[in-house]
């Protein structure tokens, strides 16, 4: 184990990779993650309301190439941006962990080579919770994921004056090598005492209980058939605010754009919950919103698991908890499947 | 509140003079609360709720529950009931399915100024009386916070008490409030020069994720298919291809309901990201205000909308460029 000052390490850090940090200054307008300028304990700590940062691999909007046509030909361009190495610092632990639900998708044969780009050049330091950033709506140990000891290249726990640093990855102790000259050996009993506040302040949740038990691959028509989804859905407003705030929603489209002087084709996030969502020419396969919402909350409790391994497509991070208008939400629809499966 | 209500609701379906109950249902915390349609009295019994959390307009839903067998009881806040007017003007809404119960408001919470407010992050309970909110967080004493201090954006301007449509009322009516101040930061923006307003405007829509929630949630948005959703438009976009465009479709937006939004400010409550969309309606209502004189959307049934009126004293489109234009600035 290693210890760091603030001071120290982010000036370390900037001087060799660019450098992202959160920015919780930010917060009403969800910017998390901004390249480093200065460390502000008050302003730099992760907080509830913040932006996913699936956009570092998985921007929102993505130009893939350009065409442009004189006379007869057509020119085919590689738009792809050249990636240099960065560092995201502060991940959160349910953050890193959807980008391992990301890398299941885009990293799985037909590779995305775009996503590996980015994924490849990015080290990822993760920042263990803290009693102050648990919200009621955090459920990330219904996963199975510890918010204390959080997965990604680096974990980082700040006691108010020293982080302290635990290289997990290969990439992760290059890092630490580059900037071993801040850094102090030091024994691992300040990080015990963080982890143990942490753990201690967990267990106090409201969703502290709540867990995957019931949804196995046997319960697909079970639960795709349950009468729930009628009044689950009824008030859904159809728009994409939990899947863009979602960290392991990963579905898109692409579409090519006139510029006026050629096409731009561009990839961006879509939403299942989208009435031409993967739209074919008969028009889209599930017609009804029932049928939609039904697809989102199925994908990552059932289908998603069943294909991967036993993991689900949630973390629990808690975004779409606050985020949906109407307050509907993975939780509700867990106990209200669990609740039919006791009748 | 919420009792009277509750009894009004299993009255009405008990008679027979409703066959479904529109109105918020419970969920896993005190604020998460869900628009819901309640056929059996058991369903009132168990999940009804009526608290400081019921910010949600439940007027766009009547659209699909009017065109249902027997009629639908909704609860409308006075805010609410504007918006069920306009959408009656617009013949959106069959009117004889729908028995209106006007309830009282005094103003609904945003629990993220809560938090703010009693510095907790955890929200264990809120209980609400006589204008005061009792907040619990997890380990920490009760913070008592008045409800003024914690409302939603919405209602920090409230324009109005009084309940334009209703069958019936329950609490107490109030009155048009005459000095909201809902145009002062639009005030603020009209004195900015046009590259400042340029700026502020770029910046605030740059955070938009396209999540369309705003036209989603918009009582004023009803159309069938949605020109941003048809393929065939050419403006059918998920996100903008480059960030300019991002900006057209909430201008878009803005034009295609002026004269009709009734300012409810649905758009940015649900607004994942926090742009203070109502800004743009709100201009637009300032602007009739001042060149077609006076008008409320949803104020009442009947008055024919400015924009659809044509009287002689109407303000010629040269009025863009005096007011607007950039030699102005």
């Amino acid at each position: 184990m290693v210890k760091v000052s603030p001071i120290d390490l982010f000036p370390a850090i900037a001087k060799t990779q660019k450098l992202y940090v959160p920015d919780g200054s930010q917060c009403s307008g969800m910017e998390l993650h901004k390249p480093f300028k200065e460390w502000k304990a008050d302003k730099n700590a992760p907080c509830e309301k913040v932006r996913t940062p699936k956009d570092f691999f998985f921007p929102q909007t993505e130009n893939l190439m350009a065409f442009k046509r004189e006379g007869k030909t057509i020119e085919v361009i590689d738009t792809r941006e050249e990636k240099e190495d960065f560092v995201i610092f502060g991940v959160r632990a349910c953050d890193v962990r959807s980008f391992a639900i990301l890398d299941k998708v885009f990293l799985a044969d037909p590779v995305d080579t775009y996503y590996k780009n980015r994924r490849e050049h990015a080290t990822v330091i993760s920042w263990a919770c803290s009693p102050e950033w648990m919200r009621e709506t955090c459920f990330c140990q219904t996963f199975g994921i510890d918010c204390a000891d959080p997965e990604g290249d680096v974990a980082a726990w700040f006691d108010g004056s020293f982080f302290y640093l635990e290289a997990k990855t290969e990439k992760g102790e290059m890092l630490l090598d580059r900037i071993k000259d801040v850094l102090i050996a030091c024994d691992e009993e300040p990080v015990w005492d963080l982890k143990t506040a942490i753990y201690t302040a967990k267990k106090e949740l409201p969703l502290a209980g709540l867990t995957t038990d019931g949804f196995t691959p046997e319960k697909m028509m079970e639960y795709f058939n349950s009468e729930k989804w009628g009044e689950l859905s009824e008030a859904c407003l159809g728009c994409g605010s939990c899947t863009f705030v979602c960290p392991t929603c990963q579905c898109y489209d692409i579409r090519d754009f006139d510029t006026g002087h050629g096409i731009k084709r561009f990839r961006c996030w879509d939403s299942c919950m989208y009435s031409d969502f993967t739209k074919m020419a008969h028009g889209n396969p599930r017609v009804s919103q029932l049928e939609r919402f039904r697809q989102r909350f199925m994908h990552k409790l059932v289908y998603f698991p069943a294909n991967n391994e036993g993991e689900f497509g949630c973390v629990g991070c808690g975004r779409c908890l606050s985020k949906c208008p109407i307050s509907m939400n993975i939780v509700k629809v867990m106990k209200a499947l669990k609740e039919g499966d006791n009748r | 509140m919420q009792e009277i209500m509750k009894k009004k609701a299993l009255t009405l379906l008990a008679d027979g003079t409703v066959t479904r109950v529109l109105g918020w249902k419970r969920g896993d915390f005190v604020y998460d609360i869900t628009p819901a349609v309640f056929e059996t009295a058991e369903e009132v019994e168990t999940a009804f709720v009526y608290n400081a959390f019921c910010g949600s307009n439940l007027s766009k839903y009547l659209v699909k529950e009017s065109r249902k067998e027997g009629k639908t009881l909704v609860f409308l806040k006075p805010c609410d009931s504007y918006s069920l007017a306009q959408l009656l003007k617009e013949h959106r809404v069959n009117r004889e399915k729908v028995y209106v119960v006007g309830i009282e408001c005094y103003g609904k919470a945003d629990v993220e100024k809560i938090r703010d407010k009693k510095g907790a992050s955890i929200i264990r309970s809120v209980r609400e009386e006589n204008g005061m909110l009792s907040v619990r967080g997890l380990v920490d004493a009760d913070a008592s916070i008045p409800l003024y201090e914690v409302l939603l954006e919405k209602c920090e301007s409230c324009k109005s008490k009084k309940h334009p449509i209703y069958d019936e009322l329950l609490g107490d009516e109030g009155e048009v409030v005459e000095d909201c101040n809902r145009f002062d930061l639009v005030a603020r923006l009209e004195a900015m020069t046009p590259d400042e307003r340029y700026e502020f405007w770029r910046g605030e829509l740059s955070r938009c994720i396209r999540c369309n929630a705003c036209r989603n949630v918009c009582p004023a948005c009803t159309c069938e298919k949605c020109i941003f959703d048809n393929d065939v438009s050419g403006v059918a976009q998920k996100a903008a291809a480059d960030s300019f465009e991002e900006n057209m479709f909430h201008i878009i937006r803005a034009f295609h309901v002026v004269g009709r939004c009734t300012d409810c400010g649905e758009c940015s409550r649900v607004c994942p990201q926090h742009i203070p969309l109502h800004l743009l309606n709100r201009k637009f209502i300032k602007d009739i205000n001042e060149l077609y004189g006076e008008y409320q959307a949803g104020a009442d049934p009947d008055t024919r909308p400015p924009l659809v009126n044509y009287t002689l004293s109407d303000a010629e489109p040269s009025i863009v460029h005096t007011r607007g234009g950039k030699d102005n600035g």
